[in-house]
Parts: C-alpha cells; structure tokens; sequence
C-alpha cells in the first residue's frame, strides 16, 4: 500500500505541474477552418466549430462567389477565383450563409 | 431546294446568329415591338425603318473585369456590341442595359464600362443592375453611379414614343436557397405605377433576372414575379425583357413577349447542362462546328462567332 501511494505521488505531482505549464502558456492558437467554394457549392456545407474559430472561405471557381450571413451579420464582396473571406465567430450558434450571387449556394456553420 | 440554295439560306442564318451576341433591336410598329437582331438591323440592305421605328437597342451581362477563358477580350466584344450599334443608319431612340454591366462591382470596372458607354452615338441609356453589379460589400458602387434615376431605390418608370417603360430591380431582395425576388415595396409601386396607364399603352419591363421561371436550381426566376405579370395581362402589347442567363430564351404568353438576351461578354451553358451556371469555354475549333447545327449552339461564344462569320 505505502509503496503504491509513493508511486503515485510523483505522478500526481507531475500532472499538477502540466496544468501550470499550459496555464502560464500563451492562448492556445483559434480554432481555424476552411470552406471551399467549388462547383457551385460549400464544402463542406456543414460545419461545427466552436467560439473563437476563424473560418475562411476561399473561392475555387472561375465564377465570383460572395459569403452572406442570412441574418445580415456579415457579407463580403466579390470573391472571384482564389479570393478568400474570413470571418471570427465569436458566439455560439447556428450561422446560416448563402451567395447572393447564387442564393441557391447554402451552408451552416454551428459554433458550440 | 438545290444545295446551294440550302447552303445560302443556311449562310444567312448563320449570319444572323453569328452576331447575335451584340445586342438586339427592337422596333416599334402599330404599338408592337418586334426583336430584331441587331446585325440584320445594322445591315444597310436591311434598312431598320422596314422593321418600324428603331426604338431601343438591348444590351446585357457585359461583364467589365471579366478576363477568363471563356473570353479573355470582353472590353473587344463590347466595342464591336457598341461599333454595331453606332454604324446603324437610323440611330435608336434608347439603349437598354439589363444588367452585369461589371463582374465585380469595383470602381475601376464601373468607370471603364461608363467610359465604354459614352462611345455611344446613342446617348440616352437605361440600367438595371445585375447580381454581379450588387456584389461589393457596402453595395453603393452600381448606385453612387446609376442611381439618380431610381433615387437608390432601383427601380423606376419612364415613356418614351408613347412606350411606357418600367425598369424593375431583382437582385438584391435574395433569401438563402430562395429565388430572387421584387419584394412587397416593389410590388406596390409597379401596381400603382401600371394603374395609372391605359390598357392600349405598349408596356416594356426589363430586370436583371428572369421575370419567368426558367429554371429554378439555378436561381433563374423571381419568386414573386406572378403577382406582377397578373397585373400584365389587361394590355396590349407587354414586352419583358431579362438578361442574366447569357443566352437567348423566348416565351410567348398572350400578348406577352418574354425574351432573354445574350451576354456580350461570355457564354453560359442551357439550363441543367453543367455543374452551374459559370462561363462557358468553347474551344474555337468546335465552335465553329458547332454554329452549323442548331441555334442552341450558335449561343456559345459571341467572340468566336465572329470569327466563325468571317470564314462563312
């Protein structure tokens, strides 16, 4: 028993140091994803992602795309081939967007 | 027929359509307005006072900044488009643009398109704006420039030669996954706006988009547009004319022309045929043999047809 618990000890010791470590750290990097824009749609067209991610869309066809929150949130110009918009979702929630070049172009990006 | 026969008149049509990506005519005779093609208007034996009063001139998706395969020369394709129309002997009255004046909406596109624009001898010019002239973030450049005529509100009437025109705006009222739209306001004001005409008035509406559905995966319609073509059907002579899908689609519904124009700029391939509706490359030695088979064919590439039309 007593030699399991001095076993244990430095084990316990060292996790407790990690923790200090990381929490001395600077800020762990955001969170980053990316949609393409391809053919005419996002892919992905769903996407979950938490506060904090930066997410950039970048445009892989020859036609100019714009991203567009359905809520008015954000909207970006033109994106024509190999343009890319960026946007930091900074709440969580459920983000639908659309081209409103081709409204048909729908994606959703849930922050959790 | 003899094959030369066959081939003449096979020659002409070609010719026709050959130049078809210009722009078309539209004359006015006994208060019905007739599409001519702009090349046999332009051509001096077909002198356009037998097609009725040349009226106004319809140009759409010139597509300034545009600089891909599908037409690397789109600032070419407009100066021959504007060449065309300012070599008729009879100058039309008007000149329509149904919109995507630019690709972008960047200052710089609109001012080499303005600048292209006032080459015209024609110097009265009409706008709607196209999706792609919407599409800067602030959406203010199509209008700190073309505006004034709608007060920014974008859509507007005028009469010109007892023609009563309405000029509607439909891409800016979009919902995700949805047609576009004209939007509640719109609609209250062409009602009260066509109200206020005789049903004997000829009526041109022109947008942007479709006022028919054409083909909706595509967004190629306007969700709305129903409860304004109802308001249609009393006059005699409705003209709606749409730019937006590059390419010729005609429709006849009572005393209700509907007509789509070409683009200047590039060709986008038939409804459903592709992944979407993007520029169309047409490799020019196909082109050419393609532009013998059907008038679907002959839409593909308006610079190359050009081309094409020099050999025949």
């Amino acid at each position: 028993m007593i030699r399991k618990i001095n076993r244990s000890l430095p084990a316990a010791l060292s996790v407790v140091a990690l923790m200090l470590v990381s929490a001395a750290a600077p800020a762990a990097p955001p969170e980053t994803a990316r949609i393409a824009i391809k053919d005419f749609m996002f892919a992905p067209m769903e996407l979950t992602t938490h506060v904090g991610a930066v997410v950039t869309w970048v445009n892989q066809d020859d036609e100019p795309h714009t991203i567009v929150s359905a809520t008015g949130l954000f909207r970006s110009g033109a994106l024509d081939t190999d343009m890319s918009y960026t946007f930091t979702f900074d709440k969580p929630g459920t983000y639908r967007v659309f081209c409103s070049i081709h409204p048909q172009m729908t994606a959703t990006i849930i922050v959790e | 027929m003899t094959d030369d026969q066959t081939l003449k008149g096979r020659r002409n049509a070609l010719k026709c359509m050959a130049y078809g990506g210009a722009g078309t005519l539209f004359a006015l005779a006994g208060g019905v307005l007739t599409p001519v093609d702009l090349a046999v208007a332009a051509d001096t034996k077909n002198a356009a006072t037998a097609f009725g009063k040349p009226l106004f001139v319809q140009l759409s998706d010139t597509h300034i900044g545009f600089a891909k395969d599908a037409n690397p020369d789109v600032n070419g394709t407009l100066t021959s488009a504007i060449e065309l129309i300012n070599g008729m002997s009879q100058q039309p009255a008007l000149i329509i643009h149904t919109g995507d004046i630019t690709h972008l909406s960047t200052p710089e596109q609109f001012d080499l398109a303005g600048q292209m624009f006032s080459r015209l001898r024609a110097t009265e010019l009409h706008t709607t704006p196209g999706e792609h002239d919407v599409a800067d973030a602030t959406v203010s450049e199509y209008f700190s420039r073309f505006g004034k005529a709608s007060a920014n509100k974008g859509y507007y009437s005028f009469d010109h030669s007892g023609v009563h025109f309405v000029s509607l705006i439909n891409v800016l009222s979009f919902k995700a996954g949805a047609l576009a739209t004209l939007g509640a306001e719109q609609l209250a004001w062409v009602t009260a706006d066509l109200k206020a005409r005789s049903s004997s008035t000829p009526i041109v509406i022109f947008a942007h988009m479709p006022l028919w559905t054409i083909y909706e995966p595509w967004g190629w319609g306007t969700g709305d547009a129903d409860q304004l073509l109802q308001q249609l059907r009393r006059f005699g002579s409705v003209t709606v004319l749409n730019g937006h899908i590059h390419q010729i689609v005609q429709k006849v519904e009572g005393n209700m022309t509907f007509h789509t124009a070409r683009s200047t700029a590039y060709p986008q391939p038939a409804a459903g045929t592709a992944a979407g509706p993007g520029p169309l490359k047409v490799p020019t030695e196909q082109l050419a043999g393609m532009l013998g088979i059907t008038s679907v064919s002959v839409v593909k590439h308006p610079r190359s047809l050009a081309l094409s039309d020099a050999t025949l």
